[in-house]
């Protein structure tokens, strides 16, 4: 069997074996289990590509495998990874892992609740293998749908609102990128012969530009309403806010990632020339989104929406990254994507086991925390310093990277949306260390917070995955950038040498 | 050549101590983790005395000290040219540089032992410190400038951490923040300036930098923008780095609001080590600015210039302890910055160069000296402001001898280590630019009579009444004292023009009398003014006070720097740009996705009347439309 249809296989046997679970114990236990099977097989998986990649396997895919489903529309389920699915796949990972504890305490409706959560991690995996255009499409809804229902359920505050109004407007982008990928299909095969889905046989091809500029912008804002693109970013503040824990995580961690994914992995990809044309409407939208998402943070009060816009900022350095079109700002794109994915999981998850404690998520109602539950509030700082891009912590690796590649565009129009986009870095230092002074130091403003509990094992498991994570990347990025890189190589040469359009 | 490879170790050991505390602190006794603390520094130490014998005194091949390469790893490959490194480069700079930092470092530590005990955060304390020593070691081993930059953002977070000790109280958490995004913007010019250069020469290495025959001196281009080349630009960016690192105007609001931090902190990070960081930046790209971008060196002369002569004269008016010594620091910094500012490259023209890490050297010993005599102050009499003090010689008798040789020494008398220093840094403005010089004539007379504004009022002057008696620091606290005292008196002695050069050649230098002898009268007069106006009680100070009202007003509120600071941000940031944004958001771009999802659900309640099940309505229609139609049929056809 091949290694990466397991990827798809474990979240359904996992689903199947919590149906059968009694109580909660024995379902989170079983959810732990799978989901921790899983992290195994992507470390597995890193290993395995690592040294296919040694023996000097120079594929552009590796692990390759083909099956037709639907003969009649030419659909196949074609599996394969290069460096940066492998290295998306380890994020999601990680992220659904420490998810799982950090909704250890899930008591209505548990058995539900982690069926919809796996399906949801189900999806992400199967988007990140495939590379049939309509099976990639098939895993997309599969991760977005079930989210309507955990925010709708398990949700807080205003939930049926915000689960809708986020359902409706990713729906809206499902139907961008459906018109995008019919148009692909109908366009795979301009020199007569069976059109077909392929990612890799349709990237061979050169669709017609004509077709390109009408496509391109369907895909790109299809997928960049995932990545909280400015202006069609207003879900995710909403969203996140009512939704649970668990499914925060997940969902700024790694749903969001699809949309990045998809822009550079289809939109791009697939249709260069049309992306060089237009690219500069977008980078004006991605900068404004970086800097806009980061001003927008700090004058917020709730965490969860601080956090949603800080995401908006974050994810929006990716697509800015993405626009950007050479191979050191594209290796930056996918680390920060990594990065973000990371760093934000822990930041919800933090959030969840704050407002599990204090019954607020208001800054200014809170104060003094770090004395109180120490361990949350150095976590809480080690998050904040990632967010903020110390070096030693992932968030400076992939910042760099994006910036020196932005900065290597030579026309005055790159110059100077790099360096607003730059800008951001103080932006982002002046929210982050708002919350922290604001929430963990100072005097201690709410006297039933005295006998607050610190961090539960679980909680601490959680937590601690995910910093590990966030360190050893920060720490040591050369093999991540270097895996990345190499992959990247076919993509670049792809986009290379065609010209931009630009505003100047 | 001999091996220096090991001097990355000298960083390494703070960082293992660091995460050993950090993470095991809490169970073990606060006085253990203070001394794991302690003796990973002194090992430090150690090994940089080992090093800086070796290396200047070892024998060397051919004339003048060479930059080795000790160690280097790639960490980041960040285009085909560009890889980011990690390593320990040799070079005059950053061996003097090593001593300076583990001396001072040990001595913070051996003092905190006495001086921070039986706080609660004893062990995170100490795990901070070697949290900040391996940064700015790290930074000062820099092989290229990519990697001075991780270094130089990871002190800024040392220093953030350090500040906010005293986390629970709302000033120090204040202070914190504003020291850290204060020089967060300033690295955003710093970062842009290393995209720049590192575009322009494709190479991150300082060696390659700094080559005579590298990209960047030998083809400096032309002008690019303003009548500035690339490369003078890039300097510039990078130089607001290092000016906000270094606190100089009008970047340094944050240094006078650091001091809410533990006082050994004030004197390791905010008087010796990280604020002298800007000029260590400048001193090792300093061939570049010299032979690349003249324009760019006179904007570090100006601005170094501007910030002492500014600086001092706050220090006058200023009551805190710390604050004055705080604007002095910065006002010193500004005679470092100034004299790279007026240097030329080798030989005697490099006298600038030479004269600013001189003083970097000897201001480290004195005003760490400063700070920590201060703090024995502060700790015998709980309070930071000198109108509470007086009198005190008589119950610190070996803080005042210490603190006394330390203000003589800021004061440029020979033969302590300042004047000699001192006197280089205005030789060297002299012949460059005599506006410079004689701000800094002024600038010396204006520092002699501060500190000794400062040490009457602490010492001497009124007879203060204190609820307990004021008592010695224990021996822990004097006896780094003692050393650094030592240090100050000395250190001026060191052959600096034969060690550390613009070139690595060593030069002949000569005293010109001719410059010293006024700038050591000038300092007499200012150390007289002072004597006369606060050894005793006197309405002297009131009446001047009062008779420059207006400069004495605006010197005591700073200028009001911190005013238009907090303007800037609190008015402009956060009300006119963040929070209008955060309505635009709420009210424009979701408005108009609300309206959307509004338009569509009236719409669609509208249209559902179409079909709604009822066969006599059904029938209307239908009867309705079929006599329309028979109506235009039969009468309008």
């Amino acid at each position: 069997m091949n290694i990466l249809s397991l990827f798809v296989l474990v979240p359904v046997l996992t689903i199947v074996a919590i149906v059968f679970t009694k109580n909660m114990k024995q379902t989170r236990l079983v959810s732990a289990i799978g989901m921790g099977i899983q992290l195994v097989l992507a470390a597995v998986l890193i290993f395995m590509y690592l040294s296919e990649r040694n023996a000097g396997n120079t594929a552009t895919m590796l692990f390759m495998y083909d099956a037709v489903w639907f003969p009649t529309l030419n659909i196949h389920y074609t599996i394969g990874v290069d460096g940066i699915s492998v290295a998306m796949i380890g994020l999601t990972a990680i992220v659904v892992f420490a998810g799982v504890f950090a909704s250890w305490m899930v008591e209505y409706l548990s058995r539900e609740f982690f069926i919809s959560l796996i399906l949801l991690s189900s999806g992400v995996f199967g988007f990140f293998i495939s590379l049939d255009l309509f099976t990639m499409f098939l895993f997309y809804e599969i991760a977005v749908i079930p989210m309507y229902l955990l925010i709708g359920i398990w949700g807080s505050g205003p939930k049926e609102y915000s689960a809708m109004k986020l359902t409706l407007m990713l729906m809206a982008g499902s139907a961008l990128i459906m018109v995008g990928l019919l148009g692909i299909y109908f366009n795979s095969a301009p020199d007569g012969g069976p059109l077909n889905w392929n990612l890799m046989d349709i990237s061979k091809i050169t669709i017609p530009i004509e077709m390109q500029r009408f496509l391109f912008p369907f895909t790109f804002i299809g997928f960049g309403i995932l990545g909280a693109l400015f202006p069609f970013h207003t879900w995710s503040p909403d969203g996140h806010a009512s939704a649970p824990t668990a499914v925060s995580m997940l969902h700024a961690g790694v749903l969001m990632k699809l949309g990045g994914y998809g822009a550079f992995r289809v939109a791009i990809f697939l249709m260069p020339e049309a992306a060089h044309e237009q690219a500069w409407i977008f980078i004006i939208l991605t900068a404004i989104s970086v800097v806009y998402g980061a001003f927008g943070a700090i004058w917020q009060k709730d965490l969860k929406y601080i956090n949603a816009y800080s995401s908006v900022s974050h994810c929006g350095l990716v697509l800015f990254a993405v626009l950007m079109m050479n191979e050191t700002a594209l290796n930056g794109a996918i680390i920060q994507m990594i990065s973000h994915g990371l760093m934000t999981a822990l930041f919800f998850a933090l959030i969840g086991m704050i407002y599990g404690r204090t019954h607020t998520r208001m800054v200014n109602e809170m104060g003094g925390l770090m004395k109180i539950i120490p361990f949350l509030g150095v976590a809480w700082v080690i998050g904040g310093l990632a967010s903020l891009g110390l070096p030693g912590l992932s968030g400076f690796v992939a910042e760099m990277t994006v910036f020196i590649g932005a900065f290597q565009h030579t026309d005055v129009f790159h110059r100077v949306v790099t360096i607003l986009a730059a800008s951001s870095i103080v932006v982002t230092a002046v929210y982050i260390l708002r919350v922290v002074g604001m929430l963990l130091f100072g005097p201690i403003k709410n006297e039933h917070f005295l006998h607050l509990e610190d961090a539960k094992w679980y909680e601490r498991f959680s937590t601690i995955t995910l910093i590990v994570s966030i360190a050893a990347i920060g720490l040591a990025p050369l093999w991540l950038s270097d895996m990345i890189g190499f992959s990247l190589g076919p993509i670049v040469q792809k986009l290379t040498g065609l010209p931009f359009a630009s505003l100047f | 050549m001999t091996d220096y490879s090991y001097t990355i170790l000298i960083p390494l050991v703070p960082l293992a101590v660091f995460l050993f505390i950090g993470l095991t602190g809490h169970k073990m006794k606060p006085i253990v983790s203070g001394l794991i603390g302690t003796a990973g520094l002194a090992f430090g130490a150690i090994l940089a005395y080992i090093t800086a014998i070796s290396y200047f005194w070892g024998g060397h091949e051919g004339a003048g000290y060479a930059s080795i390469k000790a160690f280097e790893i790639p960490w980041l490959h960040v285009t085909k040219n560009l890889t980011i490194s990690l390593g320990s480069l040799i070079d005059p700079i950053s061996v003097m540089m090593l001593v300076v930092i583990t001396t001072v470092s040990l001595m913070v530590h051996i003092y905190s032992l006495g001086y921070m005990k039986g706080e609660k955060g004893f062990h995170r304390f100490f795990a901070f410190l070697s949290l900040f020593s391996f940064s700015m070691l790290g930074l000062v081993l820099a092989t290229n400038i990519f990697q001075m930059y991780i270094f130089w953002e990871l002190v800024g977070v040392s220093s953030f951490l350090l500040i906010g000790f005293y986390y629970e109280k709302p000033s120090a958490v204040a202070a914190s923040k504003k020291a850290f995004i204060v020089t967060r913007f300033a690295d955003l010019g710093f970062l842009i300036g290393i995209l720049m250069l590192s575009f322009n020469t494709q190479t991150f290495d300082f060696q390659t930098l700094v080559s005579q025959t590298g990209p960047a001196i030998s083809q400096p281009g032309g002008a690019a923008f303003m009548g500035l080349s690339v490369l003078t630009w890039s300097l510039i960016f990078i130089f607001m780095g290092g000016a906000g690192k270094s606190a100089m105007f009008p970047l340094h609001i944050w240094l006078p609001d650091a001091m809410e931090g533990p006082t050994p902190v004030s004197a390791l990070i905010h008087a010796a080590t990280m604020v002298v960081a800007g000029v260590y930046l400048v001193a090792r790209l300093f061939p570049v600015y010299a032979l690349g971008a003249p324009d760019a060196l006179t904007v570090v002369a100006w601005v170094g210039g501007i910030s002492s002569l500014f600086a001092a004269v706050i220090a006058c008016t200023q009551t805190d302890i710390k604050r004055v010594l705080a604007y002095s620091t910065m006002s010193q910094i500004g005679y470092m910055m100034l004299a790279l500012g007026v240097s030329g490259y080798g030989g005697h023209d490099g006298l600038g160069f030479m004269a600013a890490n001189f003083h970097l050297f000897t201001h480290a010993m004195f005003k760490a000296l400063l700070f920590l005599g201060a703090g024995a102050v502060i700790h015998a009499v709980h309070n930071n402001d000198m109108s509470g003090m007086g009198g005190l010689r008589k119950y610190l008798p070996w803080t005042h001898a210490t603190f006394l040789i330390a203000c003589i020494t800021i004061a440029g008398i020979p033969p302590l280590s300042g004047f000699f220093s001192k006197d280089e840094i205005l030789v060297a403005a002299f012949h460059h630019n005599p506006v410079l010089f004689y701000i800094e004539y002024a600038v010396a007379g204006l520092t002699a009579f501060y500190m000794f504004r400062l040490y009457y009022s602490i010492f001497w002057g009124k007879e203060t009444h204190y609820h307990h008696t004021p008592h010695e620091a224990p021996l822990v606290m004097i006896i780094p004292l003692l050393i650094l005292a030592f240090g100050s008196i000395f250190a001026g002695f060191l052959p600096f023009e034969e060690l550390v050069t613009s070139d690595g050649l060593p030069f002949e230098l000569h005293t010109e009398w001719a410059i010293a002898i006024p700038s050591v009268l000038i300092a007499l007069v200012g150390i007289t003014v002072a004597t006369i106006m606060y050894r005793k009680v006197t309405a002297i100070p009131d009446k001047i006070a009062g008779s420059v009202s207006h400069l004495y007003k605006w010197s005591y509120h700073k200028f009001y720097m911190d005013e238009v600071y907090l303007f800037v941000t609190k008015k402009i940031i956060f009300r006119f740009i963040s929070r209008p944004i955060a309505w635009f958001d709420r009210h424009v771009v979701d408005g108009t996705m609300n309206g959307i999802a509004g338009v569509t659900q009236f719409a669609s309640f509208n249209i559902r009347n179409l079909q709604s099940g009822k066969v006599q309505q059904y029938a209307y229609v239908f009867i309705t439309g079929a006599l329309v139609l028979v109506f235009i049929f039969v009468f309008l056809w």
